[in-house]
C-alpha cells in the first residue's frame, strides 16, 4: 500500500484539567483526503494540536499511530520528521527570523548533517513554490509571519506544506480569511500534492473549499467526538441545512465541548 | 581608597610614563591632575549593581605586542575579525599597547583624514587632540574610574574627519589584549568635523579566563554640525577582565550619531553609552545587544540627553541571560528644558534562558519640557513555548528552534553593524556565548 497511515484511536484530550476530546477515532491513509466540519468550539483544532504535540494539551487516553509508530511518544520535531504536518489556524509570528531562513532550516531538519540542501537548489524550489502560490517574492525575506495579513499567513502555511512534502497533512481552517482568488490559489497548491502517497485532513467550516478540493470522506465533530461521517454529499447538506438536523438526529442540545449528550 | 586597593602608580611613575611617550606638557599635566583626584573620588554607582568588590586594582599597566607583518598572516586569535575577501584598507590593530599593524588609504590621507594611534596623535596633532580630549564628552572628575583612566591612559586611537569629507569605507580597529594580565586604559576619540561622515567599527578581545585584569575604556565621539557618525563595536573581553566601558557621544546641530554595540564581555562589566544631543535637529540611534552567562554581573546604560530643539533619540537594548548571569539594563531618555519638539523613544527587551539568571530592564524618562513626545517599552520574558512549538512542528529540533528565536531576538542590532565580517563575528560570539 502506498503512502502512510495515521490512526487515531479513542483519543481523549484535556487542557488545564478540562476534557475536550472524548474519544475520537479516525484513520487517514495515503491518497485519502478527509474533511472535518463542525460548529465552533467542538474540538477540531484540539484534535489537530494534540496530534502535532501542542505543549498545552494533555492526552489522557487513546493512541495516535503513524504507520504503527506511537506518535504520542515522539517530540514535536520528531513527529514532523516522521511525516506529519499541521497548517495551523493561528501560526506564530517569529521576529528576526526570515521566512526564507526558516524554510531552509525546516528542509534541512529532514536531511542528514552534511547533506544540507544546496543554497541555489533551495532558492529555486522556494521561488517556484512562491510563484505557484502567487506570493510576492519579498515575503521570503520578511520575518516569519510578522505583520502578515490573515491571508498571507495562510498562504505561508501552504508554502511550507509544498516545500516540506509531508506524508500526512492536517490543515486547520486554511480557508478562513481568504478572498476567493486566494482560496483558488491555496486549493491549487494542495491539489498539486494530491497523489497516492499523500494523505490530508482538512478542517473547515465551508463547503466552498471542498468545491475545489473534493474530499473522500467528511466527518462532523460535536462535543469532542466525531458524531457523523459520510461522503462529499454530507458537506453539501451541512452547507445547505446547517447542523440542526444532526443534533436532532442524535439528540444533542448544545454541541460545544463540555455539554453532555 | 582602601589600603588593599592602593595602586602602585604614583607621580613619579606617571612622569616617567608620560616622558617615555614624549607627551606634550598638557598631557602630562592632565595625567598628574587626574592622579591627584583618584583618591578623592568614589567609584561610579551604577543603578542596582554593586561594584565595590570588583577588581579595579589588580593589573599590569604596560605590555608590548609584536608587529603583524601582513593582514594575510594574522594570528589565529584575531583571524576572524577581518573580511578576507575584502581586506580593509583602513585598519589599526593594537596588540597590548603596541600598534601591531596600521594602514590608511592614500585617498583618506590626501583628504586630511587622521586615523592613528592615540600616542602618535597626541604628539603629531597635539592641539587638535587637546581641544577634545576629556572636555566636551567625558570629564576627568566624574568618578574614580574616569580619573584613573585619565591618569593611566595607555592606548587607543584618534580619528579626525575634516569638514565636508565623507568616508565611504569603514575604519576598523582591533584592540587585542593579548597579555592575560595587562590592562587596557584605552582612549578612543572620534571627531567628525562639519558636514563630514564616517563609519567606525572596533573590536575588543582577550582570552584571559584565569588571570585577572582591568579594561577601563573611555570613548568620545564628537559630531560637529551636520556630521554623521556610525559607530559599531563588539566587546569581547574574557571572564578575567573587569570592564568599565564608557562610550559617549556629543552631537551638534543637524548631526547624527548611530551606535550598534555588541556587548559580549564574559567578565563583570559596566557599560555606559550616553549621547548628548546638543544641537537642534540632532539625532541618535543607540542599539545594543548583550549576552550574559556564567556568574557574570553586568550593568548596561543607554542614555540619550536632549538639549537641542527637535532632537530625536531612539534606544533599543536587547539582552539574553543564561546560567546565573545578572544584568541590569538602564534605558534613559532625558529631555532638558528648552528642547521642544524633541522625541525620546526607548525599548528594552530581556530574554531569560535560565531560571537562575537575573535580568532587569529599567526604562527611565526624565522630561523637563512640555512640547515633546516620548515613549518606552520594556519587557523581561522567556522564550515563547508556542514559537518553539511552531518551529518544531516543521521538524526543527528544540535546540535549533531556540537558536533561531534567540538570533531573531538579537537581529535588530546585529543587522545594524556596518561591516559584514564584524556582523558575522558578532553572530559567532553570540553563538558561542548562548550554547
Ligand atoms: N488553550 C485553551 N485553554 C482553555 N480552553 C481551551 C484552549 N484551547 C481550546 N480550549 C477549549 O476547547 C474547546 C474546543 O476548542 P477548539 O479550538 O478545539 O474548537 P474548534 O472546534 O477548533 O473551534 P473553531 O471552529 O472555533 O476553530 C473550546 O471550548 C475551547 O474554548
Ligand atoms: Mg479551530
Amino acid at each position: 500500500m502506498a503512502g502512510s497511515t495515521l490512526e487515531i484511536k479513542n483519543l481523549h484530550v484535556s487542557i488545564e484539567g478540562n476534557e475536550i476530546l472524548k474519544g475520537v477515532d479516525l484513520t487517514i491513509k495515503g491518497g485519502e483526503f478527509h474533511a472535518i466540519m463542525g460548529p465552533n468550539g467542538t474540538g477540531k483544532s484540539t484534535l489537530a494540536s494534540a496530534i502535532m504535540g501542542h505543549p498545552k494539551f494533555e492526552i489522557t487516553e487513546g493512541s495516535v499511530l503513524l504507520d504503527g509508530e506511537d506518535v504520542l511518544e515522539m517530540d514535536v520535531d520528531e513527529r514532523a520528521r516522521a511525516g506529519l504536518f499541521l497548517a495551523m489556524q493561528y501560526p506564530s509570528e517569529i521576529s528576526g527570523v526570515t521566512t526564507s531562513d526558516f524554510l531552509r532550516s525546516s528542509i534541512n531538519a529532514r536531511r542528514e548533517e552534511g547533506d544540507e540542501i544546496p543554497l541555489m537548489k533551495f532558492i529555486k524550489e522556494m521561488d517556484e513554490a512562491l510563484d505557484y502560490l502567487e506570493i510576492d517574492k519579498n515575503m521570503a525575506q520578511r520575518y516569519l509571519n510578522e505583520g502578515f495579513s490573515g491571508g498571507e499567513k495562510k498562504r505561508n502555511e501552504i508554502l511550507q506544506l509544498m516545500l516540506l512534502k509531508p506524508e500526512i497533512a492536517i490543515l486547520d481552517e486554511i480557508d478562513s480569511g481568504l478572498d476567493i482568488d486566494a482560496l483558488k490559489v491555496v486549493s491549487k497548491g494542495i491539489n498539486k500534492l494530491r497523489d497516492e502517497n499523500f494523505g490530508c485532513l482538512i478542517i473547515t467550516h465551508y463547503q466552498r473549499l471542498l468545491n475545489y478540493i473534493t474530499p473522500d470522506a467528511v466527518h462532523v465533530m460535536m462535543q469532542g467526538r466525531v458524531v457523523k461521517s459520510g461522503g462529499p454529499e454530507l458537506a453539501q447538506r451541512l452547507e445547505a441545512e446547517g447542523y440542526d438536523w444532526i443534533k436532532e438526529e442524535l439528540g444533542i442540545e448544545d454541541e460545544t465541548v463540555g455539554q453532555e449528550a | 581608597m582602601t589600603v588593599e586597593t592602593k595602586l602602585p602608580y604614583d607621580k613619579d611613575y606617571i612622569n616617567q610614563f608620560s616622558g617615555d611617550h614624549q607627551e606634550p606638557e598638557w598631557m602630562k599635566e592632565l595625567r598628574l591632575q587626574a592622579l591627584e583626584q583618584v583618591d578623592k573620588l568614589e567609584l561610579p554607582k551604577p543603578d542596582k549593581t554593586k561594584i565595590g568588590k570588583w577588581n579595579f586594582s589588580r593589573f599590569k599597566h604596560t605590555a608590548q605586542g609584536e608587529k603583524i607583518s601582513s593582514l594575510t598572516e594574522l594570528p589565529p586569535e584575531i583571524n576572524d575579525f577581518l573580511d578576507k575577501d575584502n581586506l580593509p584598507e583602513n585598519i589599526i590593530i593594537q596588540r597590548n599597547h603596541s600598534v601591531a599593524y596600521a594602514a590608511i588609504s592614500q585617498e583618506l590621507k590626501d583628504k586630511g583624514v587622521i586615523f592613528t594611534d592615540i600616542f602618535t596623535a597626541i604628539k603629531e596633532h597635539s592641539d587638535l587632540v587637546q581641544r577634545y580630549y576629556m572636555k566636551d564628552a567625558v570629564s576627568i572628575d566624574e568618578h574614580r574610574l574616569t580619573a584613573l583612566h585619565a591618569a593611566l591612559m595607555n592606548g587607543g586611537v584618534f580619528v579626525y574627519v575634516p569638514k565636508n569629507v565623507e568616508i565611504e569605507d569603514p575604519l576598523q580597529v582591533i584592540f587585542w589584549q593579548e597579555d592575560p594580565e595587562v590592562a587596557l586604559f584605552n582612549h578612543v576619540l572620534v571627531v567628525a568635523d562639519e558636514n563630514s561622515s564616517v563609519t567606525y567599527v572596533e573590536n575588543y578581545i582577550s582570552h584571559n579566563n584565569e588571570e585577572e585584569t582591568v579594561a577601563n575604556v573611555v570613548t568620545e565621539v564628537i559630531a560637529q554640525n551636520n556630521a554623521r557618525i556610525s559607530f559599531g563595536a563588539v566587546d569581547n573581553f574574557a571572564s578575567g577582565t573587569t570592564a568599565y566601558n564608557n562610550r559617549r557621544g556629543v552631537a551638534y546641530r543637524d548631526a547624527t550619531i548611530d551606535w550598534a554595540l555588541g556587548q559580549m564581555n564574559d567578565g563583570n562589566t559596566v557599560s555606559e553609552n550616553v549621547t548628548h544631543l546638543i544641537g537642534d535637529n540632532s539625532i541618535s540611534n543607540a542599539k545594543t545587544v548583550s549576552v550574559g552567562r556564567g556568574n557574570q554581573s553586568q550593568n548596561f546604560t543607554a542614555n540619550i540627553v536632549h538639549f537641542g530643539k527637535n532632537s530625536e533619540g531612539y534606544i533599543l537594548q536587547h539582552g539574553v541571560m543564561k546560567d546565573k548571569a545578572t544584568s541590569i539594563f538602564n534605558g534613559v531618555g532625558k529631555i532638558e528644558h528648552g528642547a521642544s519638539k524633541s522625541n525620546a523613544e526607548q525599548e528594552s527587551r530581556v530574554l531569560m534562558l535560565s531560571e537562575k539568571a537575573r535580568g532587569d530592564a529599567n526604562p527611565i524618562l526624565l522630561i523637563d519640557e512640555d512640547d515633546v513626545t516620548a515613549g518606552h517599552a520594556a519587557s523581561v520574558g522567556r522564550v515563547d513555548p508556542l514559537q518553539l512549538y511552531y518551529l518544531m512542528s516543521r521538524g526543527i529540533t528544540q535546540k535549533e528552534a531556540e537558536r533561531l528565536v534567540i538570533h531573531g531576538f538579537l537581529a535588530p542590532v546585529v543587522n545594524q553593524l556596518p561591516i559584514e565580517s564584524v556582523k558575522e563575528q558578532l553572530t559567532q560570539v553570540i553563538e558561542r556565548k548562548v550554547y
